[in-house]
């Protein structure tokens, strides 16, 4: 798989003096979708800004599928479809012209089956002649998706494309960015809920501070940091963790019922098989067991709040 | 160059004018209609002729000036403002546009409207008093090169503006009162020295007075100055509009 985008060394400080990238290196592998992660302020929309052309870097360079985006910019652009974090659209113009509009900015001539194909993909056919102050909230998130697809980009930048949309309509857009991956294009996205980018991402991106924390497999990542949990349903409570089980990662519930080994996913020394044995041998019972895994949020935590 | 970007621009910005149709066009109509009652039938009645001609024909050109210069102004500046105040300004700037394509498409649609408003205050005019002709094909390139470079000015502050009040001051403090003083309804000839040389300072005065000439032939400036003022206008705003894209001054942060 190549890179369709290669950001090295970019850096941006306003004119008030905030810095809000430092150095910035990534590249962003064609045809993935990619999650960026990070606190509110830690520098995501500025990184797509700078990338899609609306903020001006101070140093460093972009390209997108080898156009560099300051001196090959009309080619790079061109590339490029995004979905702005807040709901900026026009009030009286209708939902088929303000579509249309998009494309055209694109240099692209009119093309009413693809708009039409956009339309009905968002389930917004049926809005097409309506103004878009007519729309609800979540029908102008659509809308604003269906803008950036208007001119067939082979990139597009979803930031935070699910804020304020109910579970349905959300459920609904990760199909439609699914199928978008699909049909070749690559997707990049910031997100506050976690649980999306745990459901979608092939790649997860974390940024805070204007920094990139790191960039990992999303399997790799829930790997390498992730913890899981083995929870015991003990027959009879304990007062407090046998001296023979010392030395394990362990939690015992307040009222003695539960007792919880902690383990890290990549640790194989310490196996559950060993930890069952010793729980048996300590003449430890149990009426019940039960597993769960940490979720991308847990480790998205992790990483941030030290730097906090 | 990215013609249908232009294109698209344009036609969004024309959409706009068809829907704001009472404000664009029958507004200013009516506005000069009225300074057709009032200085043209009430006050023009008992003013003799300037320079052999009627004074309601005489101050024709100058009612043109004057809405053509306001419309411009208001209609290239609310253009590119309010995409900049509702947010919607980020899908021209992450598009593969050029400034001059950006340009053309918000100060053309702006400027061809005017030029209609305008036409349409002649038609309007044409109903009240008599009107020569001598120099259609100035009287055209008058019109055009006026409406461009006051849309030009409008963008400007469209850019400049953050806010709907400094959209206006600048249309009802500076260039109003300019219009009014620039010769729209007298000629500056009949001002008493020294006002007739400070006029000199107000650019509208070369604009009215080579627009008149173009029907009359009478002008209170040479037609010559009055095209080389203008263009120097037109000049003046290219490179401020240029400086503004260079910079990205209020559009990029």
């Amino acid at each position: 798989m190549d890179d369709i985008i290669e950001i090295t060394g970019v850096s941006k400080t306003y004119t008030s003096g905030f810095t809000a990238l430092k150095g910035i290196d990534l590249t962003i592998r064609r045809g993935e979708i990619f999650a960026l992660l990070g606190p509110n302020g830690a520098g995501k929309t500025t990184l797509i800004g700078i990338i899609c052309g609306i903020v001006r870097a101070s140093s460093g360079r972009v390209m997108v599928d080898g156009h560099d985006i300051v001196r090959d910019w009309r080619r790079a652009r061109s590339l490029i479809g995004l979905v702005p974090q807040e709901l900026t659209t026009d009030a009286f113009e209708s939902v088929w012209n303000t579509v249309s509009f998009t494309r055209g900015l694109f240099g692209l001539p009119a093309n009413p089956t693809h708009l039409e194909s956009v339309l009905r993909a968002l389930s917004l056919w049926d809005k097409r002649d309506s103004r878009i102050m007519t729309l609800s909230g979540g029908m102008k998130r659509r809308l604003l998706i269906a803008k950036a697809l208007a001119h067939e980009p082979r990139v597009l930048f979803l930031d935070e494309p699910t804020a304020g949309v109910d579970v349905d309509l959300r459920h609904d857009m990760w199909q439609l960015i699914s199928r978008l991956r699909a049909g070749g294009a690559t997707v990049i996205l910031t997100t506050h809920y976690i649980e999306e980018a745990e459901e979608m991402a092939d790649r997860v991106g974390v940024i805070n501070k204007g920094e990139l924390v790191l960039v990992r497999d999303k399997a790799d990542l829930m790997r390498e940091f992730g913890s899981k949990r083995l929870s015991l349903r003990l027959r009879r409570p304990l007062a407090r963790v046998p001296p023979a089980l010392e030395g394990w990662r362990l939690e015992l519930s307040g009222d003695g019922g539960e007792l919880t080994y902690i383990y890290d996913a990549r640790d194989v020394c310490e196996g559950v098989g060993d930890f069952l044995d010793r729980v048996r041998d300590a003449g430890i019972e149990f009426t019940d067991l039960g597993m769960t895994e940490s979720s991308l949020e847990d480790i998205f935590v992790s990483l941030v709040r030290p730097s906090k | 160059m990215n013609l249908e970007a232009i294109r698209a621009i344009y036609k969004f910005e024309m959409a706009r004018a068809r829907r704001t149709v009472t404000q664009t066009i029958i507004s200013p109509v009516i506005s000069t209609s009225l300074y057709f009652v009032v200085f043209g039938a009430a006050i023009g009645s008992r003013i003799q002729s300037v320079g052999g001609v009627g004074y309601g024909s005489f101050i024709v050109p100058g009612l043109v000036m004057l809405s053509l210069l306001g419309q411009s102004i208001a209609n290239a500046s609310f253009g590119i403002y309010f995409p900049r105040f509702t947010g919607t300004i980020y899908e021209v700037l992450s598009a593969p546009v050029s400034s001059v394509e950006i340009v053309l498409g918000y100060a053309g649609a702006a400027a061809t409207k005017s030029v209609i408003l305008g036409v349409i205050i002649l038609i309007t005019a044409r109903l009240f008093v008599p009107l020569e002709l001598l120099h259609p094909l100035w009287m055209i390139a008058f019109l055009v090169l006026t409406a461009a470079t006051f849309s030009l000015v409008g963008f400007i502050i469209g850019i400049w503006a953050d806010g709907f009040e400094k959209l206006q001051i600048v249309p009802l403090l500076i260039v109003t009162p300019l219009t009014f003083l620039g010769g729209s309804f007298y000629s500056i000839n009949m001002l008493p020295h020294p006002w007739r040389t400070v006029a000199l300072f107000d650019p509208v005065v070369y604009l009215v007075s080579g627009f008149r000439w173009s029907f009359y032939g009478i002008a209170d400036v040479n037609v010559g100055v009055s095209l080389g003022m203008t263009a120097v206008f037109l000049a003046a705003s290219l490179a401020i509009v240029w400086w503004i894209f260079r910079t990205g001054y209020r559009l990029k942060t």
